[in-house]
């Protein structure tokens, strides 16, 4: 039915912008350079390291036939995983998803037991029963990467209600991707989490794709943390791939929940260099923008922004190259001599004592 | 047992009892819902909770399932119990890739480095004019998923054992109660006691006959056996319990027993637990003893209709087990 124009000049009804982006006051990445000590520069570079060389390693396993199922790489995206671990406390906790080797070694996983899993051996942190797409350390505070898209937000609504419940002092971050972003559990983990007020910064990497999904068609926003004001919690975007200012801005949201004000929601905005997984043969996007993002590297970036602030030489750097390299190598050398689990005891973990 | 112990509540008096009882226990278990409340659940169930355990312990949540069964999933990840309801066992469908995926898997995917001690009440059954999205049973559906547990019951003695039972297990459990109990009264001790996952029980003792069932049909199936045994006929009634682990010496002895055996169940008949029960006997050194073949009388292969006689129609009744029943008992004879 056409309206007439007398109703519309009779309609009381408004159209009002409601959106109200609550943003935390960030600073500037760069001063973390003063701020952190050295070693903790230098731990960030290595961290970055460790994971390029871990997942170059499981591609080159991979490529060998030594592996026997199928890998999602991180590449590219090493600064999102860094700078949000860095900002946490030893005994904060993380829960991420299938891309999730980054996540593993920013937390602090033993990289040999990580190859282990990888490669599915006995001694690997999950006893090779839950491989690549499943590492979780629970001991160390990393509570498992999931492999259905989204999954880990809902479980994270419950690992926050716990800690608000015990009155813990621990911040758990919760790291998903872009597609995630689309899925009703996301909505109804968001709102729950916002209305419990739980200790939950969500991590959402924007990494510009969901296999071969484009953001650019899978959502009519150019900002995924808007979706926030939803949930009347703050929404932030960030530079992905620059580590100082993740970890600048996961700072502030970590505080923000750990003083009681509940949860936030970040973008990591970053691009993954490689496919999605082995299957993937690129023909969603060109070899231009994928040349456009490698030249934002996120290790070589920051490796100049420790040179040019003269926190490091590259003398310095290279050592940290070379050490990050050789523990990956040893790590995947040590871990291809460990024994395979063994079909005896194939039913003992499907059910606790 | 005095007189005075043997106090009769309801179903749903005992359901309560249990989780009021574990909450004084134990400070980690907790419950959490739509309507969980003030409103004291959609069935009355948790009444009067929110006033002895307040709004963290007695959590309500708004329309979220999938939200619920992964704060669940994570709050036992973290060590705690939390009971979730579900207001409709129907309703669990939203929930499914957190109890499916998260809440089974993350025991072993991890190595067997973490478990998730939880609890999903799930009110469920026909009989109510609810019609389709609001009677189902679904437990077919968990049982084909390792790491989840399926626990029915048929008494309010049993509920309340059951449950507790079921709380303080370290597993996920998908704890079925069925909406028609609700209101029957049975003895109930007052003190808190278990009753063990994955074991059956024989609610009647019988030599002709062994009438396997659970939840609603346990009642049904025992007042079929009462008038067939004026009939000279004596039926054994197996009540399940729990579902998976499903306790086949149980039911391997009482057919070994009676040589004919008969699955009763109200969810349909396709891929459902008579199959897999008939396929326990078939499978055991009860074959053997097998006097006729094995007969499945469960819920058709339709959705639950709204209309009585339809719905009646849709699931078995007392004449139903009482007719297959007698012809089972006689076949061959």
């Amino acid at each position: 039915m056409t309206r007439s124009t007398e109703d519309k000049e009779d309609s009381t009804v408004a159209v009002v912008d409601i959106e109200e982006n609550l943003s935390l006051e960030v600073g500037d990445g760069a001063c973390l350079l003063e701020e952190l000590p050295r070693e903790k520069l230098a731990w960030m570079l290595q961290k970055m390291r460790e994971i390029r060389y871990f997942e170059e390693k499981a591609e080159e396993l991979y490529t060998r036939g030594l592996v026997h199922g199928t890998m999602h790489l991180s590449v590219g995206q090493e600064a999102s995983a860094v700078g949000s671990a860095v900002a946490l406390k030893p005994n904060d906790l993380v829960i991420h998803h299938h891309r999730g080797h980054g996540h593993t070694i920013a937390k602090g996983a033993d990289i040999t037991l990580m190859m282990a899993e990888f490669l599915g051996k006995e001694p690997g942190y999950c006893r090779g029963r839950g491989g690549s797409m499943h590492i979780a350390d629970i001991p160390g505070g990393n509570l498992g990467a999931t492999g259905v898209v989204g999954s880990g937000i809902p479980t994270a609504v419950g690992i926050g209600l716990a800690l608000h419940m015990r009155k813990s002092d621990q911040v758990l971050l919760c790291f998903f991707g872009d597609g995630a972003s689309n899925l009703g559990e996301f909505h109804e983990s968001l709102n729950m989490a916002s209305i419990w007020d739980l200790p939950v910064v969500f991590i959402c990497e924007n990494n510009q794709y969901g296999m071969s999904m484009s953001v650019k068609r899978s959502m009519n926003i150019d900002r995924i943390s808007r979706r926030a004001c939803s949930y009347r919690i703050p929404g932030m975007s960030v530079d992905g791939n620059d580590v100082l200012a993740v970890c600048q801005t996961v700072k502030v949201a970590v505080e923000h929940a750990r003083s009681g004000k509940g949860p936030s929601l970040v973008e990591n905005v970053t691009y993954r260099w490689r496919g999605h997984s082995k299957s993937d043969r690129n023909l969603y996007r060109t070899q231009e923008e994928i040349s456009t993002w490698k030249e934002r590297c996120p290790i070589k970036r920051f490796e100049k922004v420790l040179t040019d602030a003269s926190v490091m030489t590259s003398e310095e750097i290279e050592a940290i190259d070379q050490e990050a390299r050789a523990t990956v190598d040893r790590a995947a050398e040590e871990a291809l001599t460990f024994p395979e689990p063994s079909p005896e005891n194939l039913e003992d973990e499907v059910y606790a004592p | 047992m005095s007189e005075s112990r043997k106090r009769e509540i309801t179903y749903l008096e005992a359901v309560r009892e249990a989780m009021v009882q574990e909450m004084r226990r134990d400070p980690e278990v907790f419950l959490m819902g739509e309507d969980v409340g003030v409103y004291g659940g959609a069935f009355g169930v948790s009444r009067g909770m929110l006033e002895e355990f307040g709004p963290e312990r007695v959590r309500e949540t708004p329309i979220s399932e999938a939200a619920i069964a992964g704060a669940a999933t994570g709050a036992a990840l973290m060590g705690m119990r939390p009971i979730m309801e579900i207001m409709f066992m129907d309703f669990i469908t939203i929930s499914m890739n957190q109890l499916v995926n998260q809440a089974a898997k993350v025991r072993f995917m991890f190595g067997g480095k973490a478990s998730i001690p939880m609890v999903v009440r799930a009110p469920a059954g026909s009989g109510t004019g609810a019609a389709a999205q609001h009677c189902q049973s679904l437990e077919s559906l968990f049982m084909n998923v390792p790491g989840i547990k399926v626990v029915t019951s048929s008494t309010p003695y049993d509920v309340k054992g059951l449950l507790v039972a079921s709380i303080r297990d370290n597993n996920p459990v998908v704890f079925m109660e069925h909406k028609l109990l609700y209101r029957t009264k049975g003895a109930v001790p007052e003190e808190s006691y278990t009753i063990p996952l994955g074991k059956a029980e024989v609610k009647r003792e019988g030599r002709d006959l062994s009438v396997i069932a659970y939840s609603i049909m346990v009642p049904r199936a025992l007042e079929a056996a009462e008038q067939l045994a004026a009939e000279g006929i004596e039926i054994e009634v197996v009540d399940l319990r729990s579902l998976k682990p499903m306790d086949k010496e149980t039911i391997v002895r009482s057919v070994c027993k009676t040589g004919r055996a008969m699955i009763v169940h109200e969810s349909p008949v396709t891929g459902g637990v008579g199959g897999e029960t008939a396929a326990v006997i078939a499978d055991s050194e009860a074959f053997d003893y097998l006097d006729a073949p094995i007969r499945r009388l469960a819920g058709w292969d339709v959705p639950i209709p709204y209309n009585r006689t339809l719905e009646r129609a849709a699931v078995p009744q007392v004449d139903d087990i009482l007719v297959a029943a007698r012809a089972l008992a006689l076949e061959g004879r």
